[in-house]
C-alpha cells in the first residue's frame, strides 16, 4: 500500500470504551456496523481465526449468569487470537467478600488490555473506567444498557433493510427489566428508525416516556404496523419474590405472544429475539423455527459484531 | 514537495498486457492460475490484468480480493485502528497457483501479511507476487516475481499509484517530500508499508 490513506479511512472513531450507545454517535454506530460485515466474513473461512489481537489479554468479568453473551464474547476473542481469562463471580473471591474495586485492581495489575464486564448494578462499567487503564466493554449492567446486543440486533436488521431510516421496529414484552430495550431504542433512534414498545402495563417502566419511543398495549396493532418485531424474554428471575407482574405465562402468551396466526395475518414483519427464548411464552415454538425468524442469524452476527468492537477498541497507546 | 510522473496511462496499459502474458506463459490452460488483488489498488490492477486475459485468451481465471489488515504487524503502534476492507476469495485455494497483485512493493511487510492470510484460506500450490512498482528498502526477505517498474527511491519519497476507478486517472507519481527529509524515518514507520 502506497500511503496511509489507503488503509485508514477518514472516519475518526475515537471511542475508548463501550459503556452504552448513549455515548456513541450515529456515525460511530454506522461505522461499527459497516466494519462488522468484514468480520462476519472471517467466520466463514476454512480457518476462522485471525492473529489481530494476539498480543492482547482480555478478561471476561461476569458477575451475573450469562451463557450466550459470554460464549459469544469468548468466541469473538479467540477468533481474533486474544488471550482470554474468565472470571465468574460464583466461583471466585467475590464469595470470599472481595469488593469489585479490589477485584478489578488485582486483575488490572496482571496487565490486562480489555475488560468485558457484566454486573447487576447499572453503571459498573463506567465505574471501572475510573479504576483501570484497560478498555471497558459493557456486556450488560443491570437494567441500564447492553450495547453489544443492540449492535448485533441492528446489524441483523441491516441485513434485511440496509438503511434503517424510517423502518418500524416493535419491541414486545418485558420492557421494564430489559437493558436490551434501552440500548436498542437509543441506537435505533440514532439510525432514524421508529420504535414502538409493546407489553403489559406492569412490565412497562415508569420512565417509558423518556425513552423517546411510542408505546402501545395492543399486539395486533403493533404487528400490523412494524417491519421488525423483537420479542423479549420474560425475565422471571428478575421479578424475584415481589408481586408477580403477570397473572400467568399462559395468559401472557395469549395477550402478547407472537403465534403462527400472526405470521399469516401480517405477512411482512420479521421476528427477532435476543434469546434464550421461552417457547410458548413470548413466541410460539413454530414461530421460532419459521423462516420469518432470524434468531439464529442474530447469534452468528453477535460474534462478528463483538469482533469488530474488540478490534476497534484495541487500538491506541496508553500513557 | 515535488511531484513527478513516472508512468503514464499508456505505460500502465502496456504493463497490464505484459503481466497478462507473463502470468499465463507457463500454462496450457489460461484459467489455471488464480489472481488475487490486494486491497485497495492491487484489486484494480488485478482486474485490469484480468480484462486483458479475457480479451486476448477468452479465458476467465478465478479472481479474489484480499484485505490483510488482520495480519499486519504495524497497527499496534497507531492510535486509530486501520479500517478493515472486504476479503472475498470465492474459490478453493487448495493446490492452486496463486498470483498476488499489489501496487507497490516497499518493506515487504504487506506481502508477508498476505501470505499468512492466504494460508488461512487453504494450502495453495504456489504463491507468486506481482507489483506495479518495486521501490526497494525491503525489511523482510521477499521479492516480486513480476515487476512493472523498478524505481530506486529515497525513503522520504512516496510512490503514488493512481487508478481510474478510484482516482480518476491512470498514472504513477513519485512525490518528493524534501522538506521532511530530516524526519523521514518516522514518516516511513507510520505510513507506507508496501
Amino acid at each position: 500500500m502506497a500511503d496511509l490513506s489507503d488503509s485508514v479511512r477518514d472516519y475518526p472513531f475515537r471511542q475508548r470504551h463501550l459503556l452504552g450507545l448513549e455515548e456513541y454517535s450515529r456515525d460511530d454506530i454506522l461505522y461499527i456496523l459497516e466494519q462488522a460485515k468484514y468480520f462476519r466474513e472471517i467466520l466463514d473461512r476454512p480457518v476462522p481465526k485471525v492473529p489481530t489481537l494476539r498480543d492482547k489479554t482480555i478478561v471476561n468479568l461476569f458477575y451475573e449468569n450469562s451463557t450466550r453473551t459470554r460464549l459469544s464474547f469468548e468466541l469473538a476473542q479467540k477468533r481474533m487470537g486474544a488471550d482470554v481469562v474468565n472470571f465468574s463471580a460464583s466461583s471466585s473471591s467475590t464469595k470470599k467478600g472481595e469488593s469489585l474495586k479490589d477485584t478489578i485492581r488485582t486483575i488490572s495489575s496482571m496487565k490486562i488490555d480489555m475488560v468485558v464486564v457484566r454486573h447487576e448494578s447499572p453503571g459498573v462499567s463506567q465505574f471501572l473506567t475510573r479504576q483501570v487503564e484497560a478498555a471497558i466493554i459493557n456486556a450488560g449492567d443491570g437494567a441500564h444498557e447492553h450495547p453489544t446486543q443492540a449492535l448485533l440486533d441492528m446489524f441483523t436488521m441491516q441485513q434485511i433493510y440496509p438503511d434503517l431510516t424510517g423502518k418500524k421496529v416493535a419491541i414486545i414484552g418485558d420492557i421494564a427489566f430489559s437493558r436490551v430495550v434501552r440500548s436498542n431504542v437509543l441506537g435505533l433512534k440514532k439510525l432514524g428508525a421508529e420504535v414502538t414498545l409493546c407489553g403489559p402495563k406492569t412490565l412497562m417502566p415508569a420512565y417509558v416516556d423518556s425513552l423517546g419511543a411510542d408505546v402501545s398495549w395492543d399486539l395486533e396493532e403493533v404487528l400490523g404496523w412494524c417491519d421488525i418485531a423483537m420479542a423479549l424474554r420474560i425475565q422471571l428471575e428478575r421479578q424475584g419474590s415481589k408481586v408477580n407482574m403477570i397473572p400467568s405465562l399462559r395468559e401472557y402468551h395469549q395477550m402478547f405472544g407472537i403465534r403462527m396466526e400472526h405470521l399469516e395475518k401480517y405477512p411482512d414483519f420479521t421476528v427477532m429475539h435476543p434469546g434464550p427464548v421461552n417457547r410458548g411464552v413470548e413466541l410460539q415454538g413454530a414461530v421460532v423455527d419459521s423462516d420469518r425468524s432470524v434468531i439464529l442469524n442474530q447469534v452468528t452476527n453477535g460474534v462478528a459484531v463483538r469482533m469488530a468492537i474488540l478490534y476497534l477498541l484495541s487500538g491506541g497507546k496508553r500513557e | 514537495m515535488k511531484t513527478s510522473q513516472i508512468m503514464s496511462a499508456e505505460d500502465l496499459n502496456r504493463t497490464f498486457t505484459r503481466f497478462a502474458h507473463q502470468f499465463l506463459e507457463p500454462y496450457d490452460d489460461p484459467a489455471s492460475p488464480a489472481i488475487i488483488g490486494m486491497q485497495t489498488r492491487g484489486v484494480h490492477i488485478g482486474k485490469r490484468i484480468l480484462q486483458v486475459i479475457r480479451k486476448e485468451y477468452q479465458a476467465e481465471p478465478d479472481f479474489g480480493v484480499l484485505d490483510v489488515t488482520f495480519y499486519r504487524d504495524d497497527f499496534r503502534s497507531r492510535l486509530k485502528m486501520p479500517e478493515v476492507k472486504i476479503t472475498d476469495i470465492p474459490f478453493d485455494l487448495f493446490e492452486r497457483d496463486v498470483i498476488l497483485v499489489d501496487d507497490v512493493l516497499y518493506t515487504g511487510r504487506t506481502v508477508r501479511a498476505a501470505m499468512d492470510a492466504l494460508m488461512d484460506y487453504g494450502r495453495p500450490g504456489s504463491i507468486r507476487f506481482c507489483c506495479m512498482i518495486d521501490r526497494g528498502h525491503r525489511e523482510l526477505p521477499v521479492s516480486a516475481d513480476y515487476i512493472g517498474m523498478t524505481v530506486p527511491t529515497h525513503q522520504d519519497e512516496e510512490i503514488m499509484v493512481k487508478v481510474k476507478e478510484l482516482d480518476g486517472e491512470d498514472a504513477v507519481y513519485l512525490v518528493d517530500r524534501g522538506g521532511t527529509r530530516k524526519t523521514g524515518k518516522s514518516e516511513k514507520n507510520g505510513g507506507a508499508d508496501g
